[in-house]
């Protein structure tokens, strides 16, 4: 049974953050690291791993470093070295859509890609869609139009429609339909998904709750 | 997991010389597949050409279509000129996973994982398109129906890379490419066809099957079937020349009797009335 009185200021997410930080404080400390920087001295810049590498990327305009195993997903290092858990992993097979982000302008799973293909890149996760406290127009749709059940899918969704209207600003209900195809819901929420990507890029909505236009 | 990390063709390949056992990245959507899971992975030492950019190139010549072994699905969807000489090059690329796929998935790494359900290979097989390995001594060019040899196996020895695909400029009269799967999008195929027709005299088929072989397969015998104008009048028509071309296996995703039975209604209604003999 949950505890019906957590202490104050202690949450899952805090639990699980913590956990991951001081896993990563033990692999970075000591004889590990030791190992890690020799090898790389060693082979020069190319011989990468097995201990940990160097990463430098660009994320929601901000400069990132950070210290990972060269097997370290995008999504792993976004989550669990940044914090920026709005990164969903779901499927973990690039069929869901859930940790999409933007990588250099186009969207990427961030569960599709090891870090060190990161280096240098510039991204966008669903944390950087916002101007600061202003929501981006396609969160204030997906609002309006309660385009989400349990909301587990939406940030992948919303990184996806930003992406299709930053490429094709007045999209058809076609184009929206596909280019959120690699994104899944599994609560259902398509026909308020693609009203609210309508009325964000100018567009009245055009569908029923029953999906028929 | 140890990572080697070129800064050039010539680079990758002094790798490859040196140490025999390594594996090629080029987008790596398949490797990482349940990736944190699969520890015994995470053991072996990659190749990784995403430096490569020299590789990430569209090259139209009089004769040829030139793809850059890093080129992605989506390089070829944003390419002005390839929907109207291949189009099934289109069609493909855009049932290849969905756009977070096919902004990182490369062509060449789609031949290279050997997978049998590769959604790249078909089309380009139908295109008679050829695979250049490259390697500390030179680049040959291999015909891509004749690259590989067994399930998951093929012509490039451990120390060649594949460093571009060609694809002749052709005249066709006739081409399509079907997908069969669990839906439009991300899904794996259950049983897929490429199909070309070159208008040239006498009239060149290619046909080309992928999830229904231990490797994608051109269809010697189909082809043979409609070279010949043999006489189709229903899909089982088709039967003898399926049974004699595949071999489908039952697994997590359909069964060889569907596989069979789909292959050969997808054959008849694709050529019904393209070519007299079938009608």
């Amino acid at each position: 049974m949950p505890d019906p009185n957590p202490p104050p200021g202690f949450s899952r997410r805090s639990f699980m953050k913590t956990v991951g930080v001081s896993a990563t404080v033990t692999t970075l400390s000591g004889i590990a690291e030791a190992h890690a920087l020799a090898r790389e001295q060693e082979a020069g810049d190319q011989l990468l791993g097995p201990g940990p590498i160097s990463i430098a990327f660009t994320v929601n305009g901000k400069a990132a470093e950070m210290r990972v195993e060269p097997s370290t997903t995008l999504a792993e290092a976004l989550r669990f070295q940044l914090g920026l858990t709005g990164t969903k992993v779901i499927c973990d097979r690039g069929a869901c859509g859930g940790c999409s982000v933007i990588l250099n302008g186009k969207l990427a799973n961030a569960c599709m890609m090891l870090v060190i293909d990161a280096q240098g890149a510039s991204i966008t996760t669903i944390e950087g869609i916002a101007k600061g406290s202003k929501l981006d127009p396609v969160q204030e749709s997906y609002l309006r139009h309660d385009a989400l059940q349990c909301g587990y899918c939406t940030p992948g969704f919303i990184v996806a429609t930003r992406v299709l209207l930053d490429d094709v600003p007045k999209p058809t209900l076609d184009q929206i339909k596909k280019a959120l195809g690699g994104n899944i819901c599994r609560c259902g929420t398509y026909t308020n998904i693609f009203n609210a990507a309508l009325e964000a890029s100018g567009q009245a909505p055009i569908m029923d709750q029953k999906g028929v236009a | 997991m140890n990572v080697l990390l070129p800064n050039s063709l010539a680079e990758a390949c002094d790798f490859c010389a040196k140490q025999p056992d390594l594996i090629p990245l080029a987008g790596a959507t398949d490797l990482l597949v349940h990736w944190p899971l699969r520890q015994a992975e995470h053991d072996k030492t990659y190749l990784d050409l995403s430096k490569l950019q020299e590789l990430r190139t569209i090259t139209w010549s009089a004769n040829s279509l030139t793809l850059g072994a890093l080129t992605t699905y989506w390089d070829v969807l944003q390419d002005p000129r390839a929907k109207s000489d291949f189009p099934l090059l289109i069609e493909s690329a855009r049932q290849v996973g969905a756009i977070q796929i096919q902004s990182r998935g490369t062509w060449a790494g789609n031949i290279a994982n050997g997978s049998p359900a590769a959604d790249g290979v078909p089309v380009l097989m139908a295109y008679d398109a050829s695979v250049a390995l490259t390697s500390k001594s030179g680049t040959r060019s291999v015909p891509l129906h004749e690259y590989y040899t067994g399930y998951r196996k093929s012509v490039r020895r451990s120390d060649e890379l594949i460093s571009a695909i060609s694809i002749p400029l052709r005249r066709y009269d006739f081409a399509v490419f079907h997908k069969v799967g669990a839906r439009r999008a991300q899904a794996i195929t259950k049983i897929g066809l490429a199909m070309t027709r070159e208008s040239a005299k006498p009239a060149t088929w290619r046909v080309v099957a992928n999830s229904v072989a231990a490797t994608v397969k051109r269809c010697a015998a189909v082809e043979n079937l409609l070279h010949a104008g043999a006489p189709i009048r229903k899909p089982e028509d088709f039967a003898a020349a399926i049974a004699s071309d595949v071999t489908p296996i039952d697994d997590i995703r359909s069964t060889a009797d569907y596989r069979r039975t789909v292959m050969a209604r997808l054959l008849y209604h694709s050529l019904k009335g393209v070519s007299p003999a079938i009608s």
